[in-house]
């Protein structure tokens, strides 16, 4: 049951950061952040179809967290869920055609790397 | 640019002290595997799940902003800070004893955030410039 929990995190948090990198993008830069300029900001992505399939993709991943945190440590459910690092650097590269030069790969790795260290106890 | 580096610090705080709060909260609530959201929203009325859900929701507003500056794949590696952080700050206020695997898992992600910190943020044109 953890690693379904797992797979079903990794994969939504996947689609979900996918598709806010596409949003946001289209969005534009965001200047301001008073309280009134993130209500409008709110307002804005709240009509946006991206960030609508980003979160439900977010609210399955999250309810899957509470699930996963309820039967294990805080310190086996984040790291384990990290391996969609390369995967989303991959997707990143494929889908919105971003320029992953060597740099970027190899700080995907020792960043996936590093946090699998952090999840040996 | 430093736009996008204090979104990135934003991010990664909200982000620990969210998963902090439901973790704690969590485990007050007890095991929670259930098909029913009626469990789950019985859930945020922890005070600890509830102060999470609200951190979360401000990682989510810094998230989105920072992705407004930055590739994805420059955003993903720098946040990963988050879960160094923990470890870091464990050992520093509390005294807690880290095991040497986990310094090295510390120090693997801080070479990797630094790397890909040297690199610009941004690779592709934002919104309104021209072609």
């Amino acid at each position: 049951m953890k690693w379904l929990l797992v797979a079903i995190i990794v994969a939504g948090n996947t689609a979900s950061d996918l598709l806010n990198a596409l949003a946001m993008r289209r969005h534009g830069e965001v200047r301001e952040f008073h309280p009134s300029a993130i209500g409008r900001l709110i307002a804005a992505l709240a009509t946006n179809r991206y960030i609508a399939g980003a979160i439900v993709a977010m609210a399955i991943s999250f309810f899957a967290l509470l699930s996963l945190l309820s039967i294990a440590d805080l310190s086996f459910a984040i790291p384990a869920t990290s391996a969609s690092y390369m995967i989303e650097t991959l997707l990143a590269k494929a889908l919105l055609k971003e320029d992953v030069r060597w740099e970027r790969w190899l700080g995907a790795g020792l960043v996936a790397a590093g946090v699998a260290l952090l999840a040996i106890e | 640019m430093k736009t996008a580096r204090l979104l990135a610090v934003a991010a990664v705080l909200f982000n620990v002290a969210g998963n902090y709060c439901l973790s704690l909260g969590m485990k007050q609530t007890g095991q929670l595997v259930s098909a029913s959201p009626l469990d789950y929203l019985r859930a945020l009325l922890n005070p600890w799940v509830a102060l999470g859900v609200v951190l979360q929701f401000g990682w989510l507003i810094s998230q989105l902003s920072l992705l407004s500056w930055a590739d994805l794949s420059w955003v993903l590696p720098i946040t990963a800070f988050g879960y160094a952080l923990p470890a870091v700050l464990g050992a520093v206020f509390l005294h807690e004893r880290v095991q040497p695997t986990r310094w090295a898992g510390v120090a693997l992600i801080v070479l990797g955030v630094a790397v890909v910190s040297r690199t610009i943020p941004r690779t592709h044109r934002p919104r309104g410039e021209s072609q």
